[in-house]
């Protein structure tokens, strides 16, 4: 397996802030809309645009985490049942403007689930989508983000990996090339 | 770990301590679901769920049926009063013809202990055995260890006393089970004519004294006297029962702790436990109903992960 940094430490912060600045250009002061994370990677994502942006702002973003593991479509094409994380959304999300967030956007299924998770609480008024990393032409579902890190070219047999300061050690991105393809 | 480790749900007997720990995981995260404005999921839209009732039921019954819906399965319901088994049908017959109408999953109460295992042996679906006459009732003891869970943090090291009706009680025999693979410390209670002579085998404490059993306990699981199976009488008046083991609210405050009380349904007030026993705020029996759903949703969501894997 060979392995490419695809974005590394100092250009993961440029990234993020960038995204930062985009968002605020839609939301301006984010008084009707709020962040939330798919579970499992989507949430680091989350944490990291919140702090950035209440720095930036100087006031309170609101954020939840919502899982998707019974939306699902897969469920019974898996080998063992995919078992699920917790969804946090202490608010209510009618008529709010909604930021989904993920690490990775591949074949789109995730995120159509997550909107299917994400309308049991409510009707938002706008949903958006924000992903670090887009792999394009890759998708399944005719679903594209609304904001992007970057974005890149992969062959289904690669994977990206999103690596995080406060859990693996440094912020980066990395991209899997399995050496039969090299 | 993340599979079940059994195909059906017979029993608690035959579960691993890992098995009933993922069963309470996933039922955290459908206590969730149950509590959202859009209380249902779309997992099982392409699973069909058989309920036969051979045997009368409203609370598990409507548990099911819930926490099925709530999966977004599609349900059939039968019981026994209205079938062909009054005509002389098996149930090996029965149950054949329901599932040639391509049904995934039966969740069957039925009055023959054992009528479970024996269906699951012989027909090509998945089991859940919503109770067997006196053997197991498995779905009331997990969503019973599941409030005690959720009540006093854990299971484990928890004293538990179940008390009443232990001979004819199949939700003793499934909590006795699913308490002692959690680590918990379990004691019947009850005259002994309703207390099995095999009860010792169990590891279980055995006491006829309704006082110094709750003195002992962190827990009273009240049974309810099921006058439906006893044949012969066990004990002179109902009355006389329950001035031996009927729990009151002055015996609750003659302690010098707070138990947690339960009740599986359907209760009897002034019999097993007075009215305002079981209205107070030391009673979990509502919550209990609550967690029923959770608990079952799991279970059946757990089991149809299996079907049909490619």
């Amino acid at each position: 397996m060979e392995n490419q940094v695809i974005l590394n430490s100092r250009h993961f912060e440029l990234t993020i802030n960038r995204l930062c600045y985009q968002l605020i250009e839609t939301h301006e002061d984010f008084s009707n809309t709020v962040l939330i994370g798919l579970q499992p990677r989507g949430i680091n994502v989350v944490a990291r645009i919140k702090s950035q942006l209440e720095s930036i702002l100087d006031r309170e973003i609101m954020c939840g985490n919502l899982d998707i593991t019974f939306h699902r479509d897969d469920f019974r094409r898996r080998e063992s049942p995919p078992i699920p994380s917790a969804t946090n959304i202490d608010f209510v999300i009618e008529n709010k403007h909604v930021v989904l967030m993920d690490d990775v956007l591949f074949t789109g299924r995730t995120i159509r689930s997550g909107l299917d998770a994400l309308l049991a609480y409510g009707r938002p008024t706008k949903v958006e989508l924000l992903s670090l990393i887009d792999r394009r032409f890759r998708r399944d579902l005719p679903i594209q983000a609304d904001y992007v890190g970057k974005t890149v070219d992969t062959l289904v047999s690669e994977r990206v990996a999103v690596e995080w300061k406060e859990i693996e050690g440094e912020d980066k991105v990395i991209l899997y090339t399995p050496e039969s393809n090299g | 770990m993340d599979r079940l480790s059994v195909d059906h749900l017979i029993g608690i007997e035959n579960l691993t301590r890992e098995d009933i720990q993922l069963i309470f995981k996933t039922a955290d995260s459908f206590k969730e679901v149950i509590n959202r404005p859009i209380k249902k999921v779309p997992s099982l839209r392409d699973i069909t769920i058989a309920n036969l009732f051979f045997e009368n039921s409203t609370r598990t019954r409507l548990s099911f049926e819930l926490a099925e819906k709530r999966l977004s399965a599609d349900i059939v319901n039968f019981s026994a009063a209205s079938s062909s088994v009054k005509k002389g049908e098996t149930l090996v017959d029965t149950v054949n013809n329901i599932l040639s109408m391509k049904v995934d999953m039966v969740v069957m109460r039925h009055p023959n202990p054992g009528a479970a295992k024996f269906l699951s042996e012989r027909v090509d679906a998945k089991i859940v055995n919503a109770g067997d006459g006196t053997h197991e009732h498995p779905t009331q003891a997990l969503l019973d260890s599941y409030s005690i869970r959720e009540r006093l943090g854990a299971v484990e090291g928890k004293k538990v006393a179940i008390v009443g009706d232990i001979l004819h009680s199949r939700v003793a025999l499934s909590n006795i089970y699913c308490l002692q693979k959690l680590g918990a410390e379990v004691m019947v209670c009850g005259p002994t004519t309703l207390i099995p002579r095999y009860m010792d085998q169990l590891g279980v404490k055995v006491e006829h004294n309704l006082q110094k059993a709750i003195e002992w306990c962190d827990v009273a699981n009240m049974l309810r006297i099921q006058l439906e199976r006893q044949d012969i009488k066990y004990f002179p008046s109902l009355r006389e029962y329950s001035m031996q083991y009927g729990l009151t609210l002055d015996m609750l405050k003659s302690l010098d702790k707070e138990i947690v009380v339960m009740h599986p349904g359907p209760i009897n007030r002034g019999v097993e436990i007075t009215s305002d026993v079981a209205d107070s705020d030391q009673a979990i029996i509502l919550d209990q109903v609550e967690n029923g759903v959770a608990v079952r949703m799991a279970v059946i969501y757990l089991l149809a992960a299996q079907i049909g894997r490619q």
